[in-house]
């Protein structure tokens, strides 16, 4: 006997795979673990606005990058200007460029964003040491007071930041503060004394996110970094970290918008909540990213339609091995229930019961005569399922006629299964008697509900086509299953004469 | 309570059907010789080679159009069975007791026209009762004189004795009577009498009917666990000689007593069914572990049924 062991590892590999494979699609992809989800999205324009002096103009203009959102589509309207959107190591900036603009020019940027639910700052690498800031020698004395002060009452470089915005927002400033804000913005202060203690800060530019707001403008903030993290910290009101539904502009510490050639320029927001579906939004965040890579949404329509049936198989199959190896239910046909399950899906559950029974019953009368013919097997299946067709074809017909519009899915049945299916329970009725066809129909029947069942839930249908993963799993359950050598369920009850003690 | 605590069936060595096949039937029938016990012509003539006794073979059919040569194979014989060569089951068997005129009568009286056997041979050719319907060879086989010492415990039917071959070890045994409720057949979920037997004596040990045990045949009322089967010794001997013929390990032997021929082997079976525990009342497994236990041996078909006799007795 040889070794089970990698088998079982086998199994387990399979398992973990598409386990991780799903999770990683559904944190990485945000694809939503259930159908139905529904996500905000914010879509936010930017109108920047300048007077032209007809010379050659330049507009250099910021553009979001916040990991707390994603960008889902952007563009920018422009008429006649020529337009590049940069990509440096520090910011993504639109430039629009004309050679001659007079008068009031209008320039928009409009973005759809999507919250990522990442609220952290986290830094990639470590940003450099500043160089102090050199204090105008009025404010040098005041500044190095305050920073010592400070300083001795701080322990870290982030406590040390908490413990200045609280002193440059107190409610009693100390005279030396009041001396510094005359000729320095809070923000301005705040970056500046961190930089005389070599703590990296930079000054942000962030865009409160509120439903139907328009004319707004930027806010100011201030990052310091501390232990591979930034830190939000709003100096002009001396409070810490990220406020709700706050989208960071522009995080490079320049300027948010640089025109040349223009004069009186200025930037204006206005946005937008909407709802949309969870799973759209993950594949057109996907479709962006180029990240379809083992996706099925790459597919033209009708093949993923398609697809979106096959991919059911697995679960029939994996219902069919279950109930036949662990609960041991006779079925006529081993996968039989699957396709008529399938069927099912088409038509519905009770029509297609329905429809199964008198499909199969008219079968069996007629298949009764035939028997008579004395036919050679070949010629009896194939005219079995000439009258299976002229059997849908006549019901399809008589529940038009009495608008019926559910008996017209009764074309969905697979023909030649049902032909088969009515031959062998016409040899099962002669030979085992009705009985036996009842048991074995109505297991076949039990059978196909259940799979119905499992392949109809929106949830299934969702998991199967959206995370492929699942499959490796279903894999793995069902070789697992052909490993079992316990009693079946069914056995239980046959095997009860046998159960006596000795 | 409705379903027995699968904990006491362990107990008790019951065998299960995912058991038998991945444990039994897969590790020790190889698939290649499947086809020896498959096809009833080949077992029969691998049989004929190994000097085992089986019922005459008046003829066999193979094409559609050989169908009209029957009436001729058949007409001077006191009756006849048609039977599909790859048949399970016990489907597709046709059993024509008296021939009469060119007239064919079941064993219930029931006759049974030319036109109904054309069809049933032609059902044959095609496939209808053949594993995976392959097309099939139907086989014209002699009458069995059954033993009159089952007279009184099968009603309309032959009886038959199953016994299950572990790698050449008779280890469990069966006698099967058919009954009204069988409809003449020998298959117990048909409702044909099981009666465990005794390896060691070729006594009755405990009969059931529909998985229930019963004293009593339900037809004839004779007592069942009273029956001795007759010529046991040969018959292990002969279901025994089985295991070198298909090279199978886990073997269904089925054998019929002819009154002048003694046992004969109808066919063998590498899926041999587990209603075999229940007519025993009792778990195959601790006879199928004893013979494990054993690992390879060369024991000649003597000294295992010797073996046999003493170790998987009901009463040992």
């Amino acid at each position: 006997m040889h070794s089970r062991k990698p088998f079982y590892i086998l199994v387990a590999l399979l398992f973990i795979t598409g386990i991780a494979a799903s999770v990683y699609r559904g944190i990485e992809h945000s694809v939503p673990f259930l159908p139905g989800k529904q996500v905000q999205s914010w879509a936010v324009d930017a109108k920047v606005s300048f007077r032209g002096t007809g010379e050659p103009a330049e507009v250099s203009f910021s553009l979001p990058e916040d990991p707390a959102y994603e960008i889902l589509v952007e563009n920018a309207t422009s008429p006649g200007y020529g337009l590049t959107i940069t990509n440096n190591a520090i910011d993504r900036r639109a430039i629009w460029s004309i050679r001659s603009a007079s008068g009031k020019q209008d320039l928009y940027y409009k973005v759809t964003l999507i919250p990522t639910g990442q609220d952290k700052l986290l830094a990639d690498k470590e940003p450099q040491i500043p160089t102090a800031y050199t204090w105008p020698a009025t404010e040098q004395a005041a500044a190095e007071q305050t920073i010592d002060e400070v300083w001795s009452k701080s322990a870290t470089n982030l406590s040390f930041a908490q413990q200045l915005n609280k002193e440059l927002n107190a409610n009693e400033r100390s005279q030396n503060i009041e001396l510094l804000l005359t000729g320095n913005s809070p923000s301005q202060l705040f970056i500046r004394m961190l930089h005389s203690k070599g703590i990296p800060a930079k000054e942000v530019s962030g865009l409160y996110l509120e439903d139907q707001r328009r004319r707004q403008q930027l806010s100011t903030f201030v990052e310091v970094y501390n232990d591979g993290q930034w830190h939000l910290f709003n100096a002009e009101e001396g409070s810490q970290g990220r406020p709700e539904n706050l989208l960071l502009w522009d995080r490079s510490g320049t300027s948010v918008l640089d025109v040349i050639g223009g004069v009186n320029s200025q930037v204006n927001f206005s946005m937008l909540q909407d709802t949309r579906s969870a799973l759209a939004t993950a594949i057109d965040v996907m479709k962006n990213d180029n990240a379809l890579d083992f996706s099925l949404y790459q597919l033209p329509l009708e093949e993923q339609s398609l697809f979106k049936g096959i991919l059911l198989i697995p679960i029939g199959v994996l219902m069919v091995v279950f109930l036949r190896v662990l609960i041991g239910i006779k079925t006529s046909g081993t996968f039989m229930p699957v396709l008529i399950a399938l069927a099912f899906i088409q038509t519905t559950l009770f029509t297609g019961l329905i429809g199964f029974l008198l499909i199969v019953a008219f079968g069996l009368m007629i298949r009764s005569y035939l028997s008579d013919l004395n036919l050679l097997l070949i010629s009896r299946i194939s005219a079995v399922i000439i009258v299976v067709i002229g059997i849908i074809g006549l019901f399809t017909l008589l529940s038009y006629k009495f608008g019926l519009s559910e008996g017209l899915t009764i074309t969905f049945f697979p023909m030649i299964i049902l032909a088969w299916t009515i031959e062998r329970m016409s040899i099962l009725w002669e030979e085992e008697g009705p009985k036996e066809v009842i048991v074995q129909g109505g297991g076949s029947l039990f059978v196909a509900t259940l799979a119905y069942l499992a392949m109809s839930a929106s949830w299934v249908q969702h998991w199967v086509f959206n995370f492929l993963g699942i499959h490796l799993v279903i894999l793995a359950l069902v070789l697992l299953m052909g490993q079992y050598t316990g009693y079946r369920l069914l056995e239980l009850k046959r095997f009860k004469p046998l159960a006596g003690d000795k | 309570m409705f379903l027995a605590n699968p904990a006491t069936l362990r107990r008790n060595g019951v065998l299960c059907m995912n058991k038998r096949n991945i444990d039994y039937i897969g590790r020790y029938n190889p698939r290649k010789f499947y086809k020896r016990v498959d096809d009833k012509l080949t077992t029969k003539q691998l049989a004929l080679a190994n000097n085992i006794a089986v019922p005459d073979l008046i003829g066999t059919v193979s094409e559609q159009h050989g169908i009209a040569e029957i009436p001729g194979m058949v007409d001077n014989t006191d009756g006849f069975v048609i039977k599909p060569s790859k048949g399970s089951g016990g489907k597709g068997i046709l059993v024509v007791t008296k021939v009469e005129n060119g007239r064919y009568y079941k064993p219930n009286g029931q006759e049974v026209t030319p036109s109904e056997v054309d069809r049933h041979v032609s059902n044959i050719l095609s496939g209808l009762f053949s594993l995976g319907g392959k097309p099939d060879v139907a086989i014209v086989e002699g009458l069995i004189q059954f033993d009159p010492v089952f007279d009184g415990y099968s009603y309309e039917g032959v009886p038959d004795i199953r016994l299950i071959i572990f790698k050449g070890f008779p280890i469990m045994g069966m006698l099967r009577l058919s009954t009204a409720a069988s409809d003449g057949k020998a298959n117990l979920h048909q409702g044909a009498v099981g009666v465990g037997i005794d390896i060691a004596t070729g006594k009755g040990l405990h009969a059931v009917q529909f998985d229930q045990p019963i004293d009593l045949h339900p037809d004839t009322k004779k007592e069942l666990i009273s029956i001795q089967v007759p010529q046991w010794d040969t018959l292990l001997h002969t279901a025994s000689m089985a295991y070198e013929m298909s090279e199978l390990g886990y073997l269904g032997t089925d054998m019929v007593l002819d009154k002048n021929k003694g046992p004969l082997l109808l066919e063998l079976n590498a899926r041999p069914g587990l209603a075999i525990q229940i007519a025993n009342g009792r778990g195959i497994l601790p006879n199928l572990r004893h013979v494990e236990k054993m690992g390879n041996h060369n024991m000649t078909v003597e000294e295992r049924v010797a073996y046999a006799k003493i170790h998987f007795s009901a009463n040992s």
